[in-house]
């Protein structure tokens, strides 16, 4: 059985889940982890599934390709099993004035932290930009990197905070 | 807290802050104004009082809102408005009223809900909130110190005040990376 790691993305219209759904069920492909969404009128679909042949599956989502509106891709990948947590979870909040390299300067601070993004969402609503951020990092780190996120946070004029994510919550 | 602390409003009404205000623009983030911690006030002031007053007046014009804090019509002060009356979420209820330097005593019954905020139109957000809420400040006019003992929306809605009041939005408490949502609903 091989893993694969598909990605879906397109002008959305209804039916993209469904079209897509259903190849790969003909091809006996399991689903797996997905995430699908819209952003900002373009339906994404990144998905790993388990079963057919990365050529097999690739040739069976080209005709869905064929009108230029959809491009997927495939590839296999390696099964990685359940990761270890690197740290305890933590939420990025940061929002502010939209400017360029705003996720960069903070994904790098806490990349360069040890800090591990494992989901990750940004929004434009008007002139405002809102970056929403999981993080796994090691509470020993977490007041410098609380720090250097301010220091780097009042560099681009936006605002930023760190908290521990509560495992309870919803 | 001085001796003259009682809990709830007492005889205090939005008569005390004179005739109606005057509805004020309200701020969208990004804004400076939103994001700084906003400065303490004599609640005796006429300054303060105006706009007690012009906080309610604002309030009362925009569909559904429940809360306004001073930042959000661009005034640093530690004011806000607040009339969660006939929410269909509320429990306690004191009505309409204004604070001054609230600040939160006590806090429990921690539990998420859904909030918008007039600030930050085009989006809500799911945000961990105390359903049970003790807040003290000072009443407009009077400048009586006042204890309100309230839960469910109210205490919601007083803690999202006292955010603005502190310089944070809804945004800077939300619950994880996918708990931001586009509004498909303006009241």
């Amino acid at each position: 059985m091989s893993e694969l790691a598909i990605t879906v993305i397109g002008r959305d219209r209804p039916g993209i889940v469904a079209d897509v759904a259903e190849v790969l069920a003909r091809l006996g492909a399991n689903l797996t982890d997905s995430t699908m969404t819209r952003l900002r009128g373009h339906f994404a679909m990144t998905l790993i599934c388990v079963g057919p042949a990365a050529a097999e599956a690739e040739a069976a989502l080209a005709p869905l390709a064929a009108d230029g509106q959809l491009l997927a891709t495939v590839r296999a990948v390696v099964p990685d099993g359940e990761q270890t947590s690197s740290g305890a979870p933590y939420v990025l909040a940061v929002h502010g004035a939209d400017r360029m390299g705003i996720v960069a300067a903070m994904t790098r601070v806490l990349a360069e932290a040890g800090g591990n993004v494992t989901d990750l969402s940004t929004r434009l609503a008007g002139t405002l930009y809102v970056v929403l951020a999981e993080v796994e990092l090691s509470p020993d780190v977490a007041e410098q990197v609380t720090a250097r996120l301010a220091a780097t946070a009042a560099a681009l004029g936006v605002e930023v905070t760190l908290r521990p994510a509560d495992p309870d919550l919803l | 807290m001085n001796r003259e602390e009682r809990v709830g409003l007492g005889d205090w009404t939005l008569d005390v802050l004179g005739p109606p205000g005057q509805v004020r623009p309200v701020v969208s983030a990004p804004a400076a104004v939103l994001t700084r911690a906003a400065g303490e006030v004599d609640p005796t002031a006429e300054q303060t009082v105006r706009l007690a007053a012009d906080l309610v007046a604002t309030m009362r014009v925009a569909p559904g809102c429940v809360g306004l804090a001073a930042p959000q019509v661009g005034v640093g002060a530690r004011v806000f408005a607040v009339d969660v009356t006939g929410h269909p979420k509320a429990g306690i209820g004191h009505g309409a009223f204004v604070l001054c330097n609230a600040v939160v005593v006590e806090a429990s019954r921690w539990k998420a809900g859904r909030e918008g905020c007039m600030s930050v139109p085009d989006l809500t957000g799911d945000v961990k909130r105390a359903g049970r809420l003790v807040v003290e400040g000072a009443l407009p006019g009077t400048g009586a110190t006042v204890r309100l003992v309230t839960d469910a929306f109210e205490a919601r809605a007083l803690q999202h005040e006292i955010d603005h009041c502190a310089g944070l939005l809804f945004l800077d408490r939300v619950a994880g990376a996918h708990a931001v949502y586009q509004r498909k609903v303006y009241l």
